[in-house]
């Protein structure tokens, strides 16, 4: 049994259901992520898991505990869960102390002190303990809303857009840091975001959510390399879809060549045999830059990216396709360059007759 | 062309008990402080109680708190201050009315007063508390649950500390209006500043001079509760928020 589960869980806003039969699990000492749009009922779940939103259906268990289900609606103070905000909701009046240390009343006054400067010297800290919130920094602040929630031991940490009031290169950076913060205290976690890369920099488990549904559940590799449908496909990672052709067991036809499946068939779909139309999905990844190559394609865009150059290549079928290729190849705009296809994992999705291979545009 | 006669209010006022003019203003003068002073009290307790529950999830409580603001507001202070003095003795049950009419005269006056005051502008600080609370992020609430403080001690130690800090200046100008709102009182009799001032006039008919001296007063009085205010915000103020030091 897992330590976390959700289970069918149903959340409703006057009759308009904002999450629909929710269900998911996790181990205990593992962050899952929620990942999805604005408005696809992430931070609704997130705080019927803290208790914030009553259940209009299903059940929510915490290490074997039922929390909310029918007839069952455990109070948000009495579920031992820790959350932490996306304004990082400090309290302004207290010093930086004295937040850390809100949650745990009721301890004797040395008890709390060595475990407020404990946690404000594992986020690095110490020294500020005597601060007020607003005269931190942003990522301070956010650093300081950790310690908060992970001050009273909770069972569980829920992270709600934890760095979307950061700009991106601290993002990135936080995302790290408290990962490794919630693996040191050994919490369990659940974090909601919209941005994919803080989802994969953090989770060990991410769910897709589209319109108050999971789509997918999984590992952040197998979302990116196994997508289960082309929204998700879309929403993880970057790629284009080219219209491609089954033409064998494991194998599908594109413009480009033939590509063979390692293990997983190429058409989730059964009954999707010889010659069945289907759209593949091409990752820059995928799309290697090789001079000897007879593939050629043309280079209609390129983005500097530092490392490399994300490439949006055309093919001399009009195929549009995207390349990220190390930065010392730098090619003009219009020149020709030779590509090979370098597809670990076959993803295709069947593809009704009469419609175009739609797909996730070339975004640089 | 109006004679001067500042040196009116040293001169024995008439009814023969040795006291000065002066002394009838200062007697005015501590009737208003002492009036005002004890509807603040009313107001401050019973306006924040209505505030938390114009604020607070139960639609029992936040229909009372409604009431109370709409029907406190809406009557003008005048009538409510007759209602309070001529009509609340009669209705009031628990044998409240028959011990309100066995008080001294001058003392049911300052009752009535003090009553019509407190709550009127308790309305007034109800909207303010509620404002306040409102103000503060949607998250404060949540986190101090999520630190498992229960409803009334998130109100306690999250809520409350930082929304009334927020209202400090709107509370300053309430109490600044409680103190001129309690000229009414004349018109039922209380003897405070404005009826002072009228009754100088009469005695004097010394008008300029007396009603300057009202003037002064009250504006003193005034200014004295702004710069206590002012204190009170400056103690009370959180490092780095609301543009007070820090970054």
């Amino acid at each position: 049994m897992s330590f976390l589960e959700l289970d069918g869980v149903s959340v409703a806003f006057g009759g308009h259901t904002v999450v629909a039969g929710l269900s998911f699990s996790l181990e205990a000492g593992r962050i899952g992520c929620l990942l999805g749009p604005s408005g696809c009922g992430k931070t609704t779940a997130l705080r019927a898991i803290a208790g914030f939103e009553r259940l209009a259906a299903g059940e929510v268990r915490l290490g074997g505990d039922r929390l909310g289900g029918p007839g069952v609606h455990l109070p948000p103070e009495q579920r031992r869960i820790g959350m932490v905000f996306q304004e990082h909701a400090l309290f302004p009046h207290l010093t930086v102390a004295e937040n850390v240390a809100f949650g745990l009343r009721g301890q004797e006054p040395p008890r709390r002190a060595r475990r407020v400067s404990e946690l404000l010297a594992t986020i690095g800290l110490e020294r500020q303990g005597g601060r007020y919130p607003h005269e931190l920094s942003g990522g301070q602040q956010q650093r300081v809303a950790l310690a908060r929630a992970l001050a009273p031991g909770p069972r569980l940490v829920l992270l709600d857009e934890p760095f979307a009031s950061l700009d991106a290169d601290l993002r990135e950076r936080l995302s790290l840091e408290v990962r490794e913060l919630l693996a040191a205290a050994g919490a369990t976690a659940v974090l909601v975001t919209h941005d994919q890369h803080e989802a994969f920099a953090m989770a060990d488990q991410v769910g897709v959510m589209r319109e108050g549904r999971l789509v997918q559940w999984g590992r952040p590799y197998d979302l990116y390399h196994r997508p289960g449908s082309p929204f998700v496909a879309d929403f993880v990672g970057q790629g284009v879809f080219v219209p491609g052709r089954v033409v064998g067991d494991g194998q599908v036809e594109i413009e480009l060549g033939r590509l063979r499946a390692q293990a997983p068939a190429p058409c989730p779909r059964s009954g999707c045999e010889g010659g069945c139309r289907v759209s593949v999905l091409l990752r820059p990844d995928d799309v290697v830059h090789d001079e000897g190559a007879p593939l050629r394609a043309r280079v209609v865009a390129k983005a500097f990216r530092g490392a490399e150059f994300l490439y949006t290549l055309e093919t001399a079928g009009g195929s549009r396709l995207l390349s990220l290729v190390p930065s010392h190849h730098d090619h003009a705009v219009g020149e020709s360059i030779g590509i090979r296809l370098d597809v670990d994992h076959v993803v295709a999705f069947h593809q009704p007759p009469g419609e175009t291979a739609a797909g996730p545009d070339s975004r640089p | 062309m109006h004679n001067w006669r500042w040196e009116v209010f040293l001169e024995p006022a008439q009814g023969g008990s040795g006291a000065t003019y002066l002394d009838w203003v200062l007697v005015g003068l501590r009737m208003t402080a002492a009036v005002s002073l004890c509807s603040w009290v009313i107001a401050l307790l019973w306006g924040s109680l209505m505030g938390i529950f114009r604020t607070y999830p139960s639609k029992l409580l936040y229909g009372l708190s409604t009431a109370y603001v709409e029907v406190f507001r809406n009557i003008p202070l005048l009538v409510q201050l007759f209602l309070w003095y001529f009509v609340a003795p009669e209705v009031a049950p628990l044998g409240l009315g028959a011990w309100f009419k066995q008080l001294h005269p001058n003392l049911q006056l300052f009752v009535a007063s003090m009553l019509c005051l407190g709550f009127f502008t308790g309305a007034r600080i109800t909207e303010q508390v509620r404002a306040g609370i409102e103000s503060l992020s949607r998250g404060q609430k949540a986190a101090g649950l999520a630190m498992g403080f229960t409803l009334p001690q998130t109100y306690r130690h999250v809520l409350l500390p930082m929304a009334f800090r927020i209202i400090i200046p709107p509370l300053s100008s309430e109490c600044v209006n409680l103190v001129k709102n309690s000229a009414v009182a004349s018109t039922i009799g209380l003897m405070e500043l404005a009826y002072q001032g009228r009754q100088l006039v009469d005695y004097t008919a010394q008008s300029y001079e007396s009603f300057i001296a009202v003037t002064a007063l009250y504006v003193a009085l005034n200014l004295l509760i702004l710069l206590f205010m002012r204190w009170v915000e400056k103690k009370a103020r959180v490092p780095g928020f609301m543009g007070g030091g820090g970054r």
